[in-house]
């Protein structure tokens, strides 16, 4: 854990704005002021159909993109403020990424896909190995290990994306669409996979997606529309083991 | 992320790419290979051939017919036996120190074995001045020369082929139609011959009174002067230019000194190195070139994977570095095995050419030390693009 003075938050998207320039004269605004946060354990869906601005959203929040303005804070630190190694460093220690299409690499094993993000930290090969065994147990694929990812299912390969996420420990796990590449079955496994890794591990669980199922799973839910949040909603009140602290929404 | 983890991890990719890193490899592999190889060839010339000319002893001046320009061809000789004997009179020393050839070529015969030979007429004092040992028999001598006797010293090589092992001495050989008795053989000299002179060893010695017959000419084409020591040829070259300026003008002959000689035709051979190692340096670079292009095709395929590595935490350099690393791997991968095929093949040619191959340090050292500077120089560029690749952008691409 690192200090936190300035903000009590994991996560502040503060009146944040991205305007993208298509060409001389034409901007897009993205995102259009938007505002919230997300507390440690905390399990949040961002919902919205295509071209509302959650994939532009979930790069700023995956510290993969800065916003035009307002500010996006980690741990109260502005993402604004911090140079590209800092940004990695952020992206490699607080935040693990479960994206739609897996991205696994496909000439290393489920193993060495896990170990990825771990390949940017200091630390023996060995130790990598060992802590890359452990996520991958705790996904149910031991069995998998050395197996190149189109040896795997689609269902495993999210598993092993999971896994590689959560080698890192990271505070957020930021899952863009995770279910939304494989059938309805196995993206229920998946769906149940991501929210016991945030009870039992306490890490916050941010979902984007466009699918209204999957939204209502989670503790709290924010809509956005034409870069715009439209709602916030708690489709169940408290939510499984989850019940994080609830921020003022 | 070390240094260590970046080359594992190049190390994987060039391996996943295994024909396309082979095939990169081959652009440096070549150049470096030709770079040493034609270096070592161009060198192995250089030492031969100064090294021929070292071998006829210390501290010679040549006599040569015409004013040294060798770009006016061929001058016609105007020395006759007497300048060798005025230019001995006048140098001190009870060692003789001058010596006069003429050179002809005529067919040489014994038994049914025919050849065609290289023929000098010498002044008694030339196996000492040139440094020619005798191995068996008799050098010319004096009243060899005072008699026109028809004795002939043969090379090694001449004495080998006509007699094939048998003693030659005292056996008669038929020379430009003419019948010589066989009075030595020369030790073996080494080396072959050389655009700048016959092959020692298949020459045939006569003395000059009797070869000038044979010729039919009364001139005489070089004549040597050995100095008794380094100090010596400066004094000694102004006297030969004093004795043969009262006879001959300026125009028709040139003293040359072996060290001059040794220096021209040295500098020469090193040009002609230089020469041959930059165009196979040409071929080296077009290799970087090869390694940029498929660098920057790298990059363009795995955009996905660098933009993946960054979301999980890359920094720039982290990814710059292991495409640099990729680069350089290549280059010094394929430098090394070039290094040793260079080093192969100029043995070959050690082995099996009549030219010489020497690889040397300052070849080695520039062609590993290129080849490394390329993949640096023309990874930078691939590699710097991959770094700067937006992770945003590099993810959405499918």
């Amino acid at each position: 854990m690192r200090p936190e003075v300035a903000s009590p938050h994991l996560l502040e998207a503060d009146a944040v704005e991205r305007t993208y320039r298509l060409g001389r004269d034409v901007e897009v605004h993205a995102l259009r002021g938007v505002s919230f946060v997300v507390e440690r354990g905390d399990y949040v869906a961002i919902v919205g159909s295509s071209g509302s601005g959650k994939s532009t959203l979930l790069n700023l929040l995956g510290a993969l993109d800065r916003p035009t303005s307002g500010h996006v804070r980690y741990d109260g630190r502005d993402v604004r403020e911090m140079d590209d190694a800092e940004l990695a460093e952020l992206r490699n220690t607080r935040i693990g990424f479960v994206f739609q299409s897996f991205h696994l690499l496909p000439r290393m094993t489920a193993l060495d896909n896990v170990a990825l993000p771990l390949v940017y930290r200091t630390g023996s090969p060995r130790e990598r190995r060992r802590r890359a065994e452990r996520a991958l147990e705790a996904v149910g694929l031991s069995d998998r290990m050395d197996h190149r990812p189109t040896e795997l299912s689609g269902g495993q390969q999210q598993r092993v994306a999971i896994a590689r996420a959560l080698v890192t420990e990271p505070a957020l796990l930021l899952a863009d669409e995770p279910t939304g590449n494989l059938d309805s079955t196995t993206g229920e496994d998946i769906m149940g996979l991501l929210e016991t890794l945030q009870a039992e591990q306490g890490t916050a669980l941010v979902v984007i997606t466009h699918e209204a199922e999957i939204a209502a799973r989670a503790s709290r839910i924010i809509e956005l529309r034409d870069g715009n949040v439209v709602s916030r909603a708690q489709p169940r009140g408290q939510v499984s083991a989850s019940g994080g602290p609830r921020g003022d929404i | 992320m070390s240094v260590r983890e970046a080359f594992r991890v190049a190390m994987q990719a060039l391996v996943a790419n295994r024909l396309r890193s082979v095939l990169t490899m081959l652009g440096v592999l070549i150049g470096v290979m030709s770079v040493v190889l034609l270096v070592a060839i161009g060198q192995g010339a250089r030492s031969e051939i100064t090294g021929a000319i070292e071998g006829l002893g210390s501290n010679l001046l040549f006599v040569l017919p015409g004013d040294g320009d060798f770009g006016s061809g061929p001058s016609r000789s105007r020395f006759v036996l007497d300048d060798v004997e005025r230019i001995d009179r006048e140098l001190p020393g009870a060692e003789p120190r001058v010596a006069g050839s003429s050179v002809g070529s005529e067919p040489l015969q014994v038994d049914g074995v025919r050849l065609n030979a290289t023929v000098l007429a010498i002044t008694a004092s030339y196996p000492q001045v040139l440094s020619r040992e005798i191995a068996r028999g008799q050098q010319i001598s004096e009243s060899d020369i005072a008699t026109s006797r028809r004795t002939a010293v043969l090379g090694a090589g001449t004495a080998e082929e006509l007699f094939a092992g048998q003693d030659p001495i005292g056996r008669t050989v038929n020379l430009g139609g003419t019948q010589f008795r066989v009075g030595g053989v020369l030790a073996r000299v080494g080396g072959g011959g050389s655009p700048f002179g016959p092959d020692q060893d298949r020459t045939v010695l006569v003395p000059i009174t009797t070869g000038q017959r044979l010729f039919g000419t009364d001139r005489i084409d070089s004549i040597f002067v050995r100095a008794s020591s380094t100090a010596g040829v400066d004094t000694d070259r102004v006297t030969v230019q004093r004795i043969l300026g009262q006879r001959l003008g300026e125009e028709d002959f040139t003293v040359v000194s072996q060290d001059e000689i040794i220096g021209v035709v040295g500098d020469i051979l090193q040009i002609l190195t230089i020469v041959l190692g930059s165009i196979a340096g040409i071929s080296l670079l077009v290799g970087g070139v090869g390694v940029s292009n498929i660098m920057l095709v790298s990059v363009s395929e795995r955009t996905r994977e660098i933009g993946l590595r960054k979301a999980l935490g890359a920094r720039t350099r982290d990814i710059t570095t292991q495409f640099l690393l990729e680069a350089i791997v290549l280059t010094v991968v394929g430098g090394l095995i070039g290094l040793g095929l260079g080093i192969g093949f100029a043995q070959l040619v050690a082995a099996f050419a009549p030219v010489p191959a020497e690889v040397t340090t300052w070849s080695v050292v520039l062609a590993l030390g290129v080849s490394t500077g390329v993949g640096l120089v023309f990874g930078v560029l691939p590699a710097r693009r991959a770094g700067q690749l937006d992770p945003v952008e590099a993810l959405r691409r499918d």
